[in-house]
């Protein structure tokens, strides 16, 4: 499935930003490639940097050093060639209907004429199961429902990059599992490629393709790992979830040993 | 006994559910006692009524209508001069000056948030006029008006712009500012920059505190034409609701003076009640950001 050039080229990408009395390092020397139709995902304990990364993707943040390519050229700006899906519900503008929250890129970037927009908003939001509320205000609908709101409006932008930021890292547990299911389902119809942000292990397991592990403080790639088919048995996944889990936390758990006897004693 | 032996084993329960054919109401219709009580304006025209029947009873034993006169006197007056006298003229003169003052300090207040939103010395410019011109009374700048624009409609437009800029931009800018960064964020992801920005994305996220601001302003607009208008007829012969209240107060013609602060307080109601009630249902209320 890899191109001779990869879609997304990340190389050496160090982060940093600043608080209010410190200058923090997000990340350090950070490389990797995404490839058409990747479901690629950064995987990483909390401050690993991995939403970071995604911002500087998304051209919100300027590389400290490297740089970071899309179809060879250089991010400098947020821009609706990749579309952003964001963990918080507040997403969308509370001020447009279902349709017309998915059709407001489709015009702003110029992209289609109103009609066009129209179709193919209707299209989306078909994908999405969400066609009998297409003319229902954002607040109407509850926090899944939202989130696919978010999906469909990035989707029907047709970006080069879908950049999702633990887009379902706010929803409940079983309304998780089947927002990974449909996505995996929309993944079939249309293979685009998406960067899936995520500190969920399994989450990265079923939902990717393609896992980049990253370790925090600042964060620094740790492996980059093939990830399994959809249909793989259960045994695979927890395998692969303890080999991913012990990379991740190996260092964590010496650093913390000499507390943890300490409490019991 | 067994249970008493062994407390948590419970057997399961399984039920199904029964057709609701079988028990009474699901939902009923509310009785139309509730459903008129659950009209607010209805609500608040019979707390109008309770207002004016204790007016009707305070001036009826104060029995001066010199000093006092009764709402019946009063809407009398008030009726009277809409239709025979020159009260519909006065108040249409008014309406105009403070519309047009009006407009003129949104719009000052839209380039000063804008210029504000979009730069750092913008910024420091709104914050620094704002906190010094904002407890400057506006009719305080009247003499110099006067001065300026010479007596006439001007000088009062002038004030009226003053009084109504610093209210409308500071509201508007700590509304901007206020802004979910997730949405500005969503907006420069649809690429986005400057003025369509601002337009799109800014304003109706912030639309709440810019309602408040123009209420506010409106109100302002409203206390400040008034007060210059009493020192003043708006031009010569044809002057203002203030300058009307002035005239009556001189041919001590009181329940003209009450009709006339009448007015005002119907045309407020009126803009209150009906114009940015209306505003707010199609705009706020129904994007779900104010209950």
């Amino acid at each position: 499935m890899t191109d001779a050039a990869p879609l997304l080229a990340v190389r050496g990408v160090t982060l940093q930003y600043k608080t209010k009395d410190h200058l923090v390092t997000a990340t350090y020397r950070v490389d990797f490639d995404v490839h058409r139709s990747d479901r690629f995902i950064l995987l990483g304990p909390s401050g690993c940097g991995k939403s970071t990364l995604l911002k500087a993707v998304g051209g919100y943040m300027k590389p400290v050093e490297g740089e970071i390519r899309l179809k060879g050229e250089a991010v400098t700006r947020p821009g609706p060639d990749r579309m952003m899906v964001f963990q918080e519900f507040d997403q969308l503008l509370p001020w447009r209907t279902v349709k017309e929250n998915v059709m407001f890129p489709l015009q702003a970037s110029g992209r289609l004429p109103r009609k066009a927009a129209e179709a193919k908003a209707l299209e989306y939001i078909a994908k999405v199961n969400l066609t009998a509320f297409a003319d229902s205000f954002p607040h109407t609908l509850s926090g899944g429902m939202k989130q696919r709101v978010a999906i469909a409006r990035g989707m029907a932008m047709e970006p080069d990059i879908l950049l999702m930021d633990e887009p379902f890292a706010a929803l409940d547990a079983l309304t998780r599992r089947k927002m990974q299911d449909e996505l995996l389902a929309l993944w079939e119809g249309t293979r685009f490629t998406v960067l899936f942000v995520t500190h969920s292990i399994p989450e990265a397991i079923k939902i990717g393709s393609r896992i980049l592990l990253l370790s925090p403080h600042p964060g620094q790639v740790k492996a980059e790992l093939d990830s399994l088919s959809p249909t793989a048995d259960g045994a695979a996944a927890r395998v692969l979830e303890q080999r991913i889990h012990s990379m991740l936390f190996a260092d964590a758990v010496e650093e913390t040993a000499p507390e943890r006897t300490g409490a019991h004693v | 006994m067994n249970s008493a032996a062994n407390p948590l084993a419970r057997p399961e329960i399984l039920r199904e559910p029964i057709s609701s054919a079988a028990f009474g109401i699901v939902e009923k219709p509310l009785s139309t006692w509730e459903r008129i009580t659950n009209v607010g304006a209805l609500r608040k025209f019979a707390l109008l009524c309770v207002l004016a029947v204790i007016w009707e009873v305070y001036a009826r034993s104060l029995s001066n209508p010199l000093l006092f006169p009764t709402f019946t006197a009063t809407v009398d007056a008030f009726v009277k001069g809409l239709l025979g006298g020159d009260l519909f003229t006065k108040a249409v003169t008014s309406l105009r000056v403070l519309l047009v003052g009006y407009a003129a300090g949104i719009a000052c207040a839209a380039i000063l948030t804008v210029v504000a939103i979009t730069s750092r010395i913008g910024t420091d410019l709104l914050e620094l006029l704002t906190s010094m011109f904002n407890p400057l009374p506006a009719i305080a700048l009247l003499p110099l008006a006067l001065i300026w624009f010479g007596l006439g409609a001007g000088s009062i437009v002038f004030v009226i712009i003053h009084s109504v800029l610093w209210a409308v931009a500071l509201n508007t800018h700590s509304g901007f500012l206020s802004v979910s960064n997730t949405l500005r964020m969503v907006g420069r992801n649809y690429g986005l920059r400057g003025l369509p920005y601002v337009g799109r994305i800014l304003i109706p996220a912030a639309f709440p505190s810019i309602l408040t601001g123009l209420k506010i302003g409106w109100a302002f607009a409203w206390r400040t034409l008034i007060a210059a208008e009493l020192v003043f007829g708006v031009s010569s012969g044809s002057g203002g609701l203030g300058w009307f209240i002035y005239e009556n107060k001189n041919q001590l013609e009181i329940p003209n003076v009450f009709a006339g602060l009448f007015t005002v307080i119907v045309i407020g109601l009126i803009v209150e009640n009906v114009v940015f009630r209306v505003v707010e249902a199609k705009t706020v209320r129904k994007w779900g950001l104010q209950s």
